[in-house]
């Protein structure tokens, strides 16, 4: 008698009445001979017979799981023998209930179990039993009555084929506002939590503040530093390594798209695009550790041996490889607003006495250049949110410096350290992470609509 | 020369619309295809898109100071034959193109001529108005600049000037030389295409249905742009509108499937045509 069982019959009675529902349409039209006096196929009849059947009981039974619990707990509690009840908290009361539930369903209580217990599970028990059969009931009950009710309703003139679509038209609009609702859950609860970082730490100390060590003492006794939430360095961390991997991506993604949209002939960009595009597909933890293993080392030794002083976590070794990473967006994006780039314009300056260079140059790369500057923008965003290679290759120290072979750390980075293992949600340290997240998001989001503002006025331009 | 041109100039007046429908050979082009003093000179060009052989055996000269219009039904080949002139087929794919085409008595499908040079000799409008995404100013400098025709700021603001009066837009726009040339109206657009093209000192100037996207005034506008442009160019033309034709042309060369079929005096062509198919063409029974 499991809930899922009840689910199944639903969908029998659906099945059942979409049957039904076909038949009776069949039959008031007077014959199968005679569909074409109905409004709708008989289908569509059977389909909304099948959705009375369905949905209200579906509405029901979602509800009734809602609140079951609550109101058999609130009515066990009342049942409890008052002066076992008055001194006990809030906490302590909870407990208590719990083990009513536990010995209820066969478990092992957390204490010793004793008669009013043993009393308040019976009952307990008993309820939960009625309440089941009470359900199924109802349930069944309200299927019945939405067939009937579109039994009732099923005539040649009903319009079952709008009403079947305008009940498809609400399915998808719960749908796609489960995508946006979630989005809107998830910015609400990084605003609250960052607004009660916010609470103790001032947002001037955070956002102008040049010291990061968010560690502080977990217990009176341990030995630990205060905490400091000057996030500058993680900014500027972000910024460096985040400069050094479009330097890597612009330039090479922008000439691999030139020269694949507008030199290299069919088949070498058949298969030369493909293959870029794998990079894309290559997972981030990989780069990371390519980054971290290989490339970092290298840099290490190849910098001492032109006498730098490099850190075997450098924001070199992170940014170069981010860049590669970030290649295919660029190359991508911009391959495609180069394509967008009528012939007309092409053709126009070739019978100027141009050649393929010059129109490139002069006439192509002008006419895509708020395109590819929205393709940059999105591939900056992405960038500043990057994690694993950063987490990898780039360190955790909070250094403020601008030299790239130094080793710094993200926002990205911190919030992952701050993040990881047990934490406690009252301490700055952990809010701190939420913080940031909020910030990062806010960034991200500005680029994000200023470079999708830009590439559709750029879209708009040509159609 | 002229006894090549002779021995192509045949007079067959023979075949029928239902020949060349059936597939029959086709015997050579009615009327005079050389005028007594020819910029550019075809003989025999054959084109073909892959498989398909789009221009079949062409000849015709381009006269001097002379607008020589190209007429006939969709896909006849009359604009891949424009873009021969000045190898605008270069750029397409799978495009192949054998027989003479020589400018001022230089073969311009030599292997050691460059394309691009040529272009600025040769220069072309096309069918719907391709301004840059820049200033007025910066189209119309676009190619003097490439080329290097000027040496001074104050020589290129002369050069934009004449070229902008010699298509009549300089009172239209000489106020906002800076202003985007997409920003302006189709006719304009077309005539600072125009002016674009004129600023490189063509010495032919091809033009592909340069008026099928505009109204009738900016027509008319173009048209008479186009008659003045006559003593200083050759223009060579193609055009859906017959009007067109007969109102701003000299010669009137008439194409079908690929065929040049009938070239002549305007008058006569519109007048008097010799080929059964101009006729009909010309007479509205199909295209």
């Amino acid at each position: 008698m499991h809930t899922w069982t009840l689910l199944v019959a639903l969908l029998a009675a659906a099945a059942l009445a979409y049957h039904v529902g076909r038949k009776r349409a069949i039959a008031t039209a007077g014959g199968s001979g005679r569909i074409n006096t109905l409004h709708s196929l008989p289908a569509y009849y059977g389909f909304y017979a099948a959705m009375w059947a369905a949905i209200p009981a579906l509405l029901l039974l979602g509800l009734w799981l809602g609140v079951q619990d609550q109101v058999i707990t609130t009515l066990v509690k009342a049942s409890l023998p008052p002066q076992s009840v008055a001194e006990l908290t809030p906490g302590a009361l909870g407990l208590l209930m719990n083990d009513v539930k536990n010995v209820a369903s066969g478990n092992i209580a957390s204490g010793a179990v004793t008669p009013a217990i043993q009393t308040a599970a019976d009952h307990y028990a008993r309820l939960q039993h009625l309440a089941r059969w009470t359900q199924w009931l109802l349930v069944l009950a309200i299927s019945v009555a939405g067939m009937s009710f579109a039994w009732s309703q099923t005539r040649p003139t009903m319009r079952a084929r709008n009403r079947v679509e305008s009940v498809v038209l609400g399915v998808l609009i719960l749908f796609s506002s489960i995508a946006v609702l979630t989005t809107l859950g998830i910015v609400l609860s990084v605003v609250f939590e960052s607004w009660q970082f916010f609470q103790k730490i001032a947002p001037s100390e955070f956002f102008l503040g040049t010291l990061w060590s968010p560690q502080t003492a977990m217990r009176a006794d341990q030995v630990a530093a205060d905490g400091a939430f000057g996030a500058v360095p993680l900014f500027t961390g972000t910024l460096l390594v985040s400069f050094i991997a479009m330097m890597v991506a612009v330039p090479i993604g922008l000439m691999a798209a030139i020269y694949l949209s507008e030199y290299a002939p069919r088949k070498v960009r058949s298969v030369a695009k493909p293959l870029l595009e794998i990079l894309a597909g290559i997972p981030t933890v990989v780069y990371g550790f390519f980054a971290a293993l290989t490339l970092a080392p290298v840099i290490r030794d190849l910098g001492e041996q032109l006498g730098f002083a490099v850190a075997s976590e450098s924001a070199l070794a992170a940014g170069l490889v981010m860049g590669i990473m970030i290649i295919p967006f660029v190359s991508s994006l911009s391959d495609d607003v180069i394509n967008a780039v009528p012939q007309a314009m092409r053709d126009g300056s070739y019978a100027l006495g141009a050649t393929q260079s010059e129109t490139i140059r002069r006439v192509v790369i002008p006419a895509a250049l708020p395109g590819i500057v929205g393709g940059v923008l999105l591939a900056v965003s992405r960038a500043i949110g990057e994690t694993m290679i950063v987490v990898m290759a780039a360190g955790l120290t909070a250094n403020l410096t601008a030299n790239p072979l130094a080793s710094v750390t993200t926002v990205t980075v911190q919030i992952v350290t701050l993040l990881t293992g047990d934490q406690e949600f009252d301490s700055a340290k952990t809010l701190a992470a939420f913080a940031l997240g909020l910030t990062l998001f806010l960034v991200t989001l500005t680029l994000n609509i200023i470079a999708l503002h830009i590439v559709r006025k750029y879209r708009e331009q040509y159609e | 020369m002229n006894a090549l041109a002779s021995e192509i100039v045949r007079d067959t007046g023979a075949v029928s619309a239902a020949d060349l429908a059936r597939g029959g050979h086709f015997s050579g082009t009615i009327g005079d295809i050389t005028t007594p003093d020819p910029r550019m000179v075809c003989r025999e060009v054959n084109v073909w898109y892959g498989d398909k052989h789009a221009i079949k055996d062409v000849s015709l000269d381009i006269g001097n100071h002379q607008v020589v219009a190209m007429i006939g039904p969709s896909g006849c080949g009359k604009s891949t034959f424009l873009r021969c002139l000045n190898r605008m087929n270069d750029t397409i794919d799978g495009c192949r193109v054998r027989g003479s085409i020589t400018l001022d008595g230089q073969e311009i499908y030599d292997k050691g001529l460059d394309p691009v040079p040529l272009r600025a000799q040769v220069g072309m409008v096309f069918q719907k108005p391709n301004p840059f995404p820049k200033s007025i100013y910066e189209n119309v400098a676009y190619g003097a600049r490439i080329h290097g025709l000027t040496n001074s700021k104050a020589e290129l603001d002369a050069l934009v000037e004449t070229s902008l009066r010699k298509a009549g837009l300089w009172n239209e726009v000489k106020d906002r030389l800076d202003q985007p040339g997409t920003g302006l109206s189709g006719g304009q657009q077309q005539r600072l295409c125009i002016a674009r093209t004129i600023a490189v000192s063509p010495e032919v100037i091809l033009m592909d249905e340069p008026c099928s996207a505009l109204d009738p005034i900016a027509t008319a506008i173009i048209e008479e742009l186009i008659d003045e442009l006559r003593e200083q160019y050759s223009i060579a033309i193609v055009t859906h509108s017959m009007q067109q034709a007969a109102r701003v042309s000299q010669r009137t060369a008439y194409f079908h499937l690929g065929d040049l079929v009938e070239v002549g005096e305007t008058t006569q062509v519109f007048t008097n045509p010799r080929h059964k198919l101009t006729e009909d063409y010309i007479t509205g029974r199909f295209g």
